[in-house]
């Protein structure tokens, strides 16, 4: 385990085949999944627990498009009978949740897990069996809500549950306990990605990748996870103050008695704004990855951007109280959040501006991913510029909890996250399945999401100036509102043909799509240099790296690591700013326990919702798995090769 | 429904809208949102220029130097790059510091502050789904309530103070002001002014529950006489029925649930946990903004509230017909 154990040296200058087909034996040895359901429960690569979070996340998005889709036809005409009010009411709730909790937020980090150990040159996340855990008890909560929702017990109190709507006087039975609890699992799995990817990129990082080589993508997810960190407890502690209310008769949230309807809205946005930071942020990192090989050239203003993500992550939590401007809070408090979030829209501004210099000084391909990324620019200044009106207390006192709002939030959380998303998808499906996703059908999916977007949203700012109020299941003829709500469901199934174009495009090109190569698009960062899909040890041997672009640099004579054990899962640690090594370190290998205490927590957090007593319970019984998962072993993961036969 | 048309008639002084202000109020956002609006087009068309012509350069410089070779840029135009986003970081700087300069000033000159001590006052109590509005008065015999329609006084203000009997609900009249949140256990207050007669429609901001969607109510700006008269009809009670049909219908309100939410002053009935009726006659619509005050909806209402605001807190009064039709005479004569 000494430092001295590790080498850093020049690739033997012909590598004898045989020599790296033994290495290559070897490491298929030590990381390959284990066999069998047992086996598939246990996995614990990063890339398979990512591409389950993944695939998971994409069924939740369309679940929550579904539900989009069913409130755009009933108003798409005045007085309209398909849905009452209670239905629409658990399907915006439905809506939101899904799209916040179990998809933007998850999908984000699970696009890092996957990528994150690639770019930074290890071979795996720091704590593997905490993503296997972070996976199962995310599912379980989303199985809980849909559960829920199909029993006619889904939440109906909005995605923010205020209080004392929420509460256990106007929310009697068990809807919105469903609710608080779905928060507790995708809280727990956040924070637990977020842990994970703040030490793999602190400490796992390619010798040579000192924190300003580090690929902005990386950057990206690592403030995110921190920003995670931060605020995820706020809503941690509203929710579980909130199941205490309802459950066990305290009064937190209870006027009656003494406790405070606003203290719910603070704690709910103090979580609930840096949210959104934490969802766009990740997709600025998709797209300053994207724009670099589609313009050939090093992304303009790599400090100014970097800098820019940490004021965003820091003044981010410094305007959740622009939500509440119109609970009659004092003036000079609300200036303070005027400013402050006018301010923020300065880091965005200088984003933007690197990356139209980027494109300015590049040589530009107009494939899919960069169409996507092309697409949000435009969309995400525009939702932005109605973020800065929205900062205007007199006039946010107008529009907020209007269609305004609705329109500025969907341009920048569809514009600002999902584009850049899909466009991550088009960009990195070759590397995640080996396989191209058609060019043809990516175009068709680009013009008809931008072209059904815009048709959905725009419209909706008018429908908030002229007055009309978010979460309404209907409206009276007379209102006017019936030509742009028109206008807008006629919107919102060109964007679902987009979306279903674009999920026809992944499924038909992960059997059919041309094979993809090493590095299709002749990109930058180190997971290009892998085989795609990736091999389950990541790399053969471990890269070094001198510079922001390494594939762009002369690799030839590139040293590499070698010295670490191949025969168990070892990864080299360095030291977090200049990542120069420091030691190796194994990580742990497949193991069940992860996903029996995922069923321990479920079990005591839905239990939890009918007697308190599962709590106490639950906790006894999760020493169990605990105990198991981190029993030592006496190989220290040592993978015994068979003989070659 | 035509809940509205009948108010063209009647004064209806166009939609709810935020830009087609009645009011002082109403009237400087409006000025802030056009200022907002013309500054934010513009930095917009200015992005989308330097955004087009980095996208057509781009695409030259692909066609001419093709894709091969990464990494290399020219030195002189990475420099004038730099010196653009600084000019453009600076000049970002400056027009939202005018935006906020702009937004501090208008929100100083809706401030509550400057109200005047004497003004009107109204309290306005949100309730699952509808709206009560208590008018404040130093003598309390003068103190009126009136259910689902708000009238002012045209040309003064009138100072809004807010509270909520269950749940979170937002006071806003989009012609007259922005919102204001109406929260259990806190007042806040806010300030109102219609400059021209007319009806301003206003609608329940903050989602509360079933019928979020039909919480609307009326806000009835009239010429200081006439807001004056009408306070005084307000106060008395009920008139005695006139005829056996009303006096019917009277046997058939207290006999009914009626009585157990609703008061009728100058009867017995005196609960508060529904709207007022005592005038019900003299208001424009029912449930709360959402159907026109006419016999045959009223009937309609009673029967079955729940088929036109399903989840609404008033149970179905299944009854015989010639004791609705009683009844109906009835509450026509409440004036």
């Amino acid at each position: 385990m000494s430092p001295k154990s590790v080498v850093i040296q020049a690739e033997p200058e012909t590598p004898e085949a045989d020599l790296l087909d033994e290495v290559h034996h070897r490491l298929e040895g030590a990381w390959r999944p284990e066999k069998g359901f047992i086996g598939w429960l246990s996995e614990v690569r990063h890339t398979a627990i990512a591409k389950r979070f993944i695939v998971t996340a994409f069924i939740f998005f369309a679940l929550g498009g579904i539900e989009a889709l069913l409130m755009r036809i009933q108003l798409s005409r005045p007085e309209n009978g398909l849905l009452s009010p209670d239905l629409y009411n658990q399907l915006f709730t439905m809506h939101g949740t899904t799209m916040m909790f179990l998809f933007a937020v998850p999908i984000m980090e699970a696009v890092g897990l996957y990528l994150v150990p690639l770019m930074i040159g290890t071979r795996e996340l720091a704590f593997p069996r905490l993503i296997n855990y972070s996976y199962w008890i995310y599912l379980i909560g989303g199985l809980l809500l849909y559960s829920g929702f199909f029993l006619s017990m889904a939440p109906d109190a909005g995605w923010f549950s205020y209080v004392p709507l929420s509460g256990p006087e106007y929310s009697p039975g068990k809807r919105v306990d469903v609710w608080a609890q779905m928060i507790t699992f995708t809280e727990v799995s956040g924070l637990a990605t977020s842990v994970t990817l703040i030490v793999t990129i602190f400490k796992q990082r390619a010798p040579g990748m000192s924190l300003n080589r580090m690929p902005l993508f990386v950057w990206t997810q690592l403030i995110t996870s921190l920003m995670v960190v931060f605020a995820m407890p706020a809503v941690m502690v509203s929710s579980s103050l909130l199941a205490m209310d309802r459950l066990i008769d305290t009064h937190f949230f209870n006027p009656g008695e003494g406790g405070d309807a606003i203290l719910w809205q603070h704690l709910f946005w103090f979580f609930g704004h840096p949210e959104v930071y934490i969802i766009f942020l990740p997709a600025t990192g998709f797209v300053s990855a994207i724009i670099v090989p589609f313009t050939r050239r090093p992304i303009f203003g790599y400090n100014a951007i970097v800098l820019s993500l940490v004021a965003t992550s820091f003044i981010g939590f410094g305007l959740w109280v622009h939500h509440m401007f119109a609970t009659g809070l004092p003036q000079l408090g609300q200036s303070f959040f005027t400013a402050a979030s006018i301010m923020i829209a300065i880091p965005s501004g200088v984003q933007i501006f690197c990356w139209i210099a980027t494109l300015w000084g590049g040589r530009i391909r107009f494939r899919t991913p960069m169409l996507f990324v092309l697409g949000f620019i435009a969309i995400f200044v525009a939702g932005g510029l109605t973020g800065v009106m929205l900062a205007a207390v007199p006039l946010d006192l107008q529009v907020h909890d209007t269609f305004f709002v609705v329109a500025h939030f969907h341009y920048v959380l569809i514009g600002g996250a999902v584009f850049p998303l899909i466009g991550a998808v088009y960009f990195w499906f070759p590397k995640m399945t080996g396989r191209m996703m058609s060019e043809r059908a990516g175009k068709w999916s680009f013009w008809l999401l931008f072209a059904g977007f815009n048709l959905t949203f725009f419209p909706m700012y008018q429908l908030g100036l002229q007055g009309m109020p978010r979460r309404v299941y209907t409206y009276l003829g007379e209102s006017g509102w019936t030509d742009l709500n028109r206008l807008a469901t006629l919107g919102g199934l060109v964007l679902t043909a987009g979306v279903v174009v674009f999920i026809l495009n992944a499924l038909w090109s992960l059997r059919h799509g041309a094979i993809a190569g090493d590095n299709p698009w002749d990109a930058d960062t180190l997971e290009w240099e892998t085989s795609s899909p990736p091999p389950s040890y990541g790399f053969l041997y471990l890269p070094t790296v001198h510079g922001r672009h390494p594939l762009w640099m002369p690799r030839e004579n590139q040293p590499v690591v070698v010295g670490l054990q191949d025969n168990r899962r070892e990864v080299l640690v360095t030291h977090t700013l200049d990542a120069e090594p420091d030691h190796r370190d194994i990580v742990a290998g497949p193991s069940i326990w992860p996903f029996v205490l995922a069923l321990v927590t479920g079990f005591t957090f839905i239990t939890v919702i009918f007697t308190p007593w599962a709590l106490p319970w639950g906790i006894v019984l999760a020493i169990i798995p605990l105990v198991c998962w981190f029993w030592p072993r006496s190989d220290m993961g040592r993978v015994i090769l068979k003989e070659k036969a | 429904m035509n809940a509205l048309a009948f108010l063209a008639g009647s004064g209806f002084a166009g939609r709810q809208s935020a830009l087609n202000p009645a009011g002082p109020q109403a009237g400087r956002i409006e000025d802030l949102w056009w200022l907002m609006f013309w500054v934010c087009t513009a930095v917009f068309v200015l992005v989308m220029l330097f955004f087009i012509a980095g996208m057509v350069r781009g695409r030259r410089a692909r066609k001419e130097r093709g894709v091969e070779a990464p990494m290399s840029v020219e030195p002189g135009v990475e420099r004038r790059m730099m010196r653009t986003i600084v000019a453009a970081v600076a000049a970002t700087v400056i027009t939202l510091f005018g935006l906020l300069v702009a937004s501090v000033a208008t929100g100083r000159s809706i401030s509550p502050l400057r109200v005047p001590e004497d003004a009107l006052t109204v309290k306005v109590i949100g309730h699952q789904w509808w709206w009560d509005f208590e008018y404040q008065h130093p003598e309390p015999y003068r103190i009126i309530r009136s259910p689902n329609e708000l009238h002012i006084p045209v040309g003064q203000p009138v100072r809004i103070l807010t509270t909520s009997a269950d749940v979170i609900h937002s006071f806003w009249v989009p012609n007259l002001h922005g919102k204001l949140d109406l929260i259990p256990g806190r007042t806040a207050d806010t300030w109102i002014q219609a400059d021209r007669p007319g009806v301003y429609r206003g609608q329940c901001a903050e989602f509360c529950g079933h019928q979020h969607a039909h919480m609307g109510f009326l806000v009835i700006a009239e010429p200081p006489e006439r807001f004056a008269a009408w306070w005084e009809r307000q106060r008395q009670p009920a008139p005695e029925p006139a005829t056996p049909l009303q006096q019917r219908g009277r046997q058939v309100f207290l006999s009914q649930a009626c009585p157990l939410c609703h008061t009728i002053q100058g009867t017995d009935a005196g609960s508060r946990v529904g709207p007022d009726l005592t005038h019900l006659a003299s208001r424009r619509t029912l449930a709360a903004g959402t159907l026109p005050n006419t016999r045959g909806h009223l009937g309609g209402w009673i029967a079955d509230p729940q088929s036109t605001k399903p989840g609404n807190l008033m149970p179905p009064n299944p009854m015989k017909s010639e004791d609705l039709q009683a009844l109906l005479a009835y509450l026509e004569s409440l004036r």
